[in-house]
């Protein structure tokens, strides 16, 4: 039987007529349609007025402001992250005090607005005009006046970290509670101790759960830093503001810095690309292609296919 | 007998809420034993296994694993709990295998067998790496060292595990239904890696099903079911020739 087929080798591949899609044309041309347009009220709309962009694109206040939301975002991520880090390890203690706490900071800082929070901290002096070291109702060792404490630059780190710190601590628990049980039981059984276990084996496989809502929170941080505008603080946003002020030029400046926005958060897309395929190491079998790999397959699978 | 017996557990209990699990477990493994533990699922085998190592609380009677009180310092006559630090320390002459192996899976083959003696005992790199290497030469996996545990057999998978667990050079180990998660036919390899395990002379408590390896290598059979031993002895004895009936009834279902 066995020898048959092998005398006989392998039929000749499938040329079938490919089946007709005329929606796909239709929706096409439906699209290039709105494209033509879009691109025409971009080109002859003279209220665009791309020329006073491009004029104050890289004005040096617009790239101070960039500098700012840039640190901002960082800062506040990498506050969040610890505070995260800290409040879902706190959530998930046994401690009903420790966790309960937790509990309490995650429904108090991610159930009410940011810029709320924000607001709140940059007029914190009208609520606390000293911040004082002591005794809970007994003496005081040391008092500052809280302006002196809470400059606007305080405020708006206060603000975007606390709020974030709410909303890490979630993903965290999440990653954290991904991590299969045995995995704990593996290393507590070889003797490592809890901190070494969390910090070896858990959260490194939590990381791969983490990253990507991480990245998420990154770009939504990189916006949410023009809340800081109300505080008020010099980031990108209230750098244009003050531009538009002068000139009245308001949509043009707004596209501006909308066009960098997007630029920046182009940016942080890539990076997270490559954060991810980093921590998949090991769950998966093969990586992820790079983007470079996947255009180099794509290409190769075209030539391929004009060969054949 | 007179040398310190490896293991010794006297009236053990353990309850989780109202379930007894272990209702007096009274056993003793001597040093360089191949000790059996069989019994049907949900019998308490895996539950007293993992007391030996205090991934569970003994919560009555005594359990000490070379003359030394798991889990507990005693003091004056009174159980003080151990801190974490020295429950730690006592794992670390115990190895354990597991039935879902529990490979780390971010971490390569011989970063999986390093990663104990580096993390927990401070031990130099190059000296570990040694060891590790010796270890999968051992279980027949050096060629696989640099591989992820993703991308090995579930046998390998337990080959490995078992290095891991060779390589904070423990006087005891415990295997956990080692062969239960493998397709049959890598049961073999895993089993092989066992047998000369013991003919090294490591004192091993196995919960298996496999009563073959049980006959073979055993030197000691316990039969558990309903959280007490039913049963013991010589394993060619108790599997050829079983006393009780309950023992009669579970060898009759799997033999």
């Amino acid at each position: 039987m066995t020898s048959d087929i092998t005398a006989q080798g392998r039929p000749e591949a499938i040329r079938a007529v490919p089946v007709r899609r005329p929606g796909r044309w239709i929706a096409v041309a439906g699209v290039a349609v709105v494209a033509a347009m879009l691109l025409n009220m971009f080109l002859t709309q003279p209220n665009f007025n791309w020329s006073e962009q491009g004029k104050y694109a890289f004005n040096a206040s617009v790239l101070e402001g960039i500098r700012t939301t840039l640190w901002l975002t960082a800062a506040a991520m990498a506050i969040g992250l610890a505070l995260g880090v800290i409040i879902a390890i706190m959530r998930l203690s046994t401690n009903p005090i420790v966790s309960g706490a937790a509990w309490l900071y995650v429904w108090i800082f991610r159930g009410t607005p940011v810029l709320v929070q924000l607001l709140f901290w940059a007029n914190i002096g009208a609520l606390l005009p000293t911040i004082g070291i002591g005794v809970p109702f007994g003496p005081e060792f040391l008092t500052y006046k809280t302006f002196d404490l809470v400059p606007s630059v305080m405020a708006a780190l206060l603000g975007l970290g606390l709020n974030e710190g709410a909303y890490m601590s979630e993903i965290v628990r999440a990653g954290i509670l991904s991590v299969d049980e045995g995995q704990g039981e593996a290393a507590t059984a070889l003797g490592l101790t809890q901190m070494q276990t969390l910090r070896r084996i858990v959260l490194p496989q939590a990381m791969r759960v983490i990253v990507p809502p991480f990245g998420n929170e990154t770009i939504s941080m990189l916006k949410t830093t023009s809340l800081v505008a109300y505080v008020p603080f010099y980031e990108l946003l209230f750098n244009v503001q003050n531009i538009y002020t002068r000139t009245y030029q308001v949509m043009p400046m707004l596209i501006m810095a909308s066009l960098w926005y997007l630029f920046m958060s182009s940016i942080l897309t890539v990076g997270q690309y490559y954060i991810e395929r980093h921590y998949a190491k090991g769950a998966t079998r093969n990586l992820p292609p790079t983007p470079v790999q996947k255009l180099r397959r794509v290409l190769s699978n075209l030539s391929g296919r004009r060969l054949a | 007998m007179t040398a310190t017996p490896m293991v010794k557990a006297e009236l053990v209990h353990k309850w989780f809420g109202r379930l007894e699990v272990l209702q007096g477990i009274d056993l003793e493994v001597a040093p360089k034993e191949v000790f059996v533990i069989v019994g049907p699922s949900g019998s308490g085998k895996s539950t007293f296994l993992r007391c030996i190592n205090h991934l569970e609380k003994v919560d009555a009677g005594r359990l000490s694993v070379d003359g030394q009180l798991v889990g507990y310092h005693e003091r004056g006559g009174k159980l003080h709990e151990m801190r974490e630090k020295d429950v730690a320390e006592q794992r670390r002459s115990i190895g354990m295998v597991f039935q879902r192996f529990n490979l780390f899976p971010h971490m390569t083959v011989i970063e999986n067998v390093m990663e104990a003696p580096i993390t927990v005992r401070g031990e130099a790199k190059a000296v570990v790496r040694d060891r590790a290497l010796k270890l999968l030469d051992r279980v027949g996996l050096s060629d696989k060292r640099e591989n992820y545990p993703a991308q090995l057999s579930g046998g390998q998978q337990q080959r490995v595990a078992i290095a891991r667990a060779l390589a904070m050079q423990p006087k005891l180990m415990l295997f956990d239904e080692p062969t239960s998660a493998l397709d049959p036919e890598l049961v073999g390899e895993v089993l092989d890696v066992m047998r000369q395990l013991a003919d090294e002379g490591m004192t091993m408590i196995v919960v298996t099903h496999e009563m073959g390896f049980a006959r073979e290598v055993g030197d000691a059979l316990v039969f558990m079911d309903g959280g007490v031993v039913v049963e013991a002895g010589d394993p060619r004895d108790v599997l050829t020739n079983p006393q009780h009936a309950r023992t009669k009834a579970f060898l009759s279902k799997v033999l």
